[in-house]
């Protein structure tokens, strides 16, 4: 281990330490609050990106997850059954549910678009379906409400946020990381080296649906009252991929960036107009994904190559047009360009 | 019984008319650019809004308002089309789809974000002198705005298939869809014809709007209700096949007013389980020829 890795690693330690302690530093429950809406949307973002990153398959239906994921810690918690066990039912349901779409979809090695479209179609229909079967409001168990505490929920769920982000890290380092980055650079060089692009993609679906579903289980366990079938509407589908964009997509800090920003503007933003904050994101998502390919890592790593003169530092990866660029070995004949005329 | 049976029939028939026309515009634009405009839907809800303001506001005929509204949306189109999508028709097709999907779905929530401010939540129709009028054929009510708007439909498609059949940028656009780089040999405009089928699709998407806030209503949130609707048919009748697209239109509308019959809470589920078998097992559409 290098110095510098020494001195990152411990300021990592030290960070998580800090953030462990703040409950018990005498804080106001609106900053615990905003930190838990953090931790949050970290995990739906970091979950999002493990598969619309990494392995470059676009779910713009990531809610159908999350939101089973809620129901079910939901409907167990109520019902009297142990937490550790309903955040664990959250987190399998989505993976079996993923499993609909994912099999026959990559199996068939459907154009990707096929996927996105067939997932935004599934989370509608859970949608729908949530809100004809379950049309109530669902309230945590009254002897919750009367000495319902902050502290151990926000421990819980930052240690659910911790959980995700090790999980993902793990994952993008180890072989499989690599191959999920090679399926989503070119397939078919991929498939040539002898991966399997099948299996990859399936796995990375499901850890998506396993976390996304995590994060789905930590907000029941959070919020006190809120409509069944709100956890399965589309701004959650929307969100993710907006926070993993504006961060940095197919990176691991990228959406932890992307989730403290988007929480903090959004707050600020909606004391200073409202209902306009959602027009304002969309904008920004849009020049992020036209000319800021690599999000908010990206630009800082501009920033820094100019004020450090070191030529090239790390590649953004992205599996948007900057993504392209890397594939030197894809098929000349997708790599065609329209002449100007 | 067979009176209910038959009035679902041909609601669904006169809905699937106006499934199609949303349809053909998005199949067009796909087609041709590849460009996949998740915000197809928001396009229809500004075609409606146009018509509704032209209506109330100046008291234009929403049936003679179609050319203006229209005309609003080849406008929006062609802003549209040259500030975003533009600058992904260079990127290879895999990377263009995936791109045009992000930032249609981004330019959806600005789209209908920008209408709840200006025009509020509210659901809103149009309310014509002879917006209530029915007439009965063999014991099934028809109401004339919802026939005229199944007329219309039909004559846009129609329409739509001659102009591609036998004009010269008809065929310069069928051309360009089936090789693009054949297309430019031939000394073809690619990039005039790209931006030319966008804001195509764009008016059709705003008669279709038109046809909707008359025949029903409109509100801000519709849009990803008619570009689910789209996709749905999209998928059914295959891309680029007019017909094709009329067909898939025209059984969603039948099945979901058939479904509607005894579970008609889920009538919208029913079409998207079905679009989501036709993906699965028939990916080239259930009338569409293999890919090639």
């Amino acid at each position: 281990m290098t110095a510098k890795k020494g001195i990152s690693l411990a300021l990592l330690v030290a960070g998580v330490a800090a953030l462990w302690l703040v409950p018990s530093m005498g804080v106001s429950d609106s900053l615990l609050n905003l930190l838990i809406l953090m931790f949050i949307y970290t995990m739906l973002a970091s979950s999002w990106n493990i598969l619309g990153g990494y392995t470059g398959q676009v779910n713009l239906g990531h809610a159908a997850f999350f939101g089973l994921g809620t129901l079910v810690a939901r409907i167990l918690y109520t019902g009297g059954r142990p937490l550790f066990l309903a955040l664990l039912a959250a987190c399998v349901v989505p993976v079996a549910f993923s499993m609909l779409i994912g099999i026959p979809a990559f199996r068939l090695r459907l154009r990707g678009d096929y996927f996105t479209i067939g997932t935004l179609a599934l989370s509608q229909i859970l949608y729908i379906t949530i809100g004809n079967v379950l049309p109530k409001i669902t309230y945590l168990p009254i002897a919750d409400i009367q000495n319902y505490q902050l502290g151990p929920r926000y421990h819980i769920i930052l240690a659910s946020a911790l959980f995700t982000i090790g999980v993902a890290y793990a994952l993008v380092k180890s072989r499989l990381g690599l191959g999920m980055v090679a399926v989503r650079e070119n397939e078919d060089a991929a498939e040539s080296l002898g991966i399997n692009a099948f299996a990859h993609k399936l796995l990375a679906l499901a850890v998506s649906a396993f976390l996304g579903g995590l994060t789905g289980g930590a907000y029941a366990y959070y919020q006190t009252s809120y409509y069944f079938n709100y956890t399965f509407s589309p701004p959650w589908s929307l969100e993710p991929v907006t926070m993993t964009f504006i961060g940095g997509v197919g990176t691991i800090h990228g959406p932890v960036i992307g989730a403290v920003f988007f929480v903090l503007l959004k707050e600020w933003l909606v004391m200073k107009v409202g209902e306009y904050h959602l027009i304002i994101f969309g904008v920004l998502f849009l020049l992020v994904v036209l000319f800021l390919p690599g999000g908010l890592v990206e630009a800082w790593e501009r920033i820094r190559r100019v004020f450090t003169h070191r030529p090239a530092g790390k590649i953004v990866l992205s599996p948007s047009a900057e993504g392209s660029d890397l594939s030197g070995n894809s098929l000349a004949s997708e790599r065609k360009e329209v002449p100007m005329i | 019984m067979p009176t209910t049976v038959a009035q679902s029939l041909v609601s669904g028939i006169l809905v699937g008319a106006l499934y199609g026309l949303a349809a053909v515009g998005l199949s067009l634009v796909f087609g041709v650019t590849k460009i996949l405009n998740v915000a197809h839907g928001e396009l229809l809800m500004l075609g409606g809004y146009a018509s509704f303001w032209l209506f109330t506001l100046l008291g234009v005929d929403p049936f003679g308002g179609i050319p203006l509204s229209m005309f609003a949306l080849v406008l929006i189109g062609l802003i549209m089309y040259q500030l975003f999508f533009s600058r992904l028709i260079k990127l290879p097709t895999e990377d263009k789809i995936r791109n045009s999907l992000l930032i249609g779905f981004g330019l959806g929530l600005i789209l209908q974000n920008i209408a709840l401010r200006l025009w509020t939540a509210d659901n809103r129709g149009i309310t014509t002198a002879y917006a209530g009028a029915t007439f009965t054929v063999l014991g099934v009510r028809l109401p004339y705005v919802r026939v005229a708007s199944l007329v219309i439909a039909f004559v846009f498609l129609l329409a739509l298939q001659l102009f591609l059949r036998r004009t010269y940028i008809g065929k310069a656009i069928r051309a360009t869809a089936q090789d693009w780089e054949a297309a430019t040999l031939m000394g073809i405009n690619v990039h005039g014809i790209y931006r030319l089928s966008f804001v195509l699709g764009a008016a059709l998407a705003g008669a279709a709007g038109t046809l909707v806030a008359v025949g029903y209503s409109v509100e801000p949130v519709m849009g990803m209700h008619w570009t689910l609707k789209s996709l749905i048919v999209l998928v059914m009748g295959g891309i680029g096949s007019i017909a094709g697209t009329l067909v898939g239109g025209l059984i969603l509308g039948v099945t979901e007013s058939a479904a509607a019959i005894w579970i008609s809470n889920y009538r919208h589920v029913i079409g998207l389980a079905i679009f989501i078998l036709v993906l699965l097992i028939r990916p080239q559409g259930l009338f569409g020829a293999k890919e090639g």
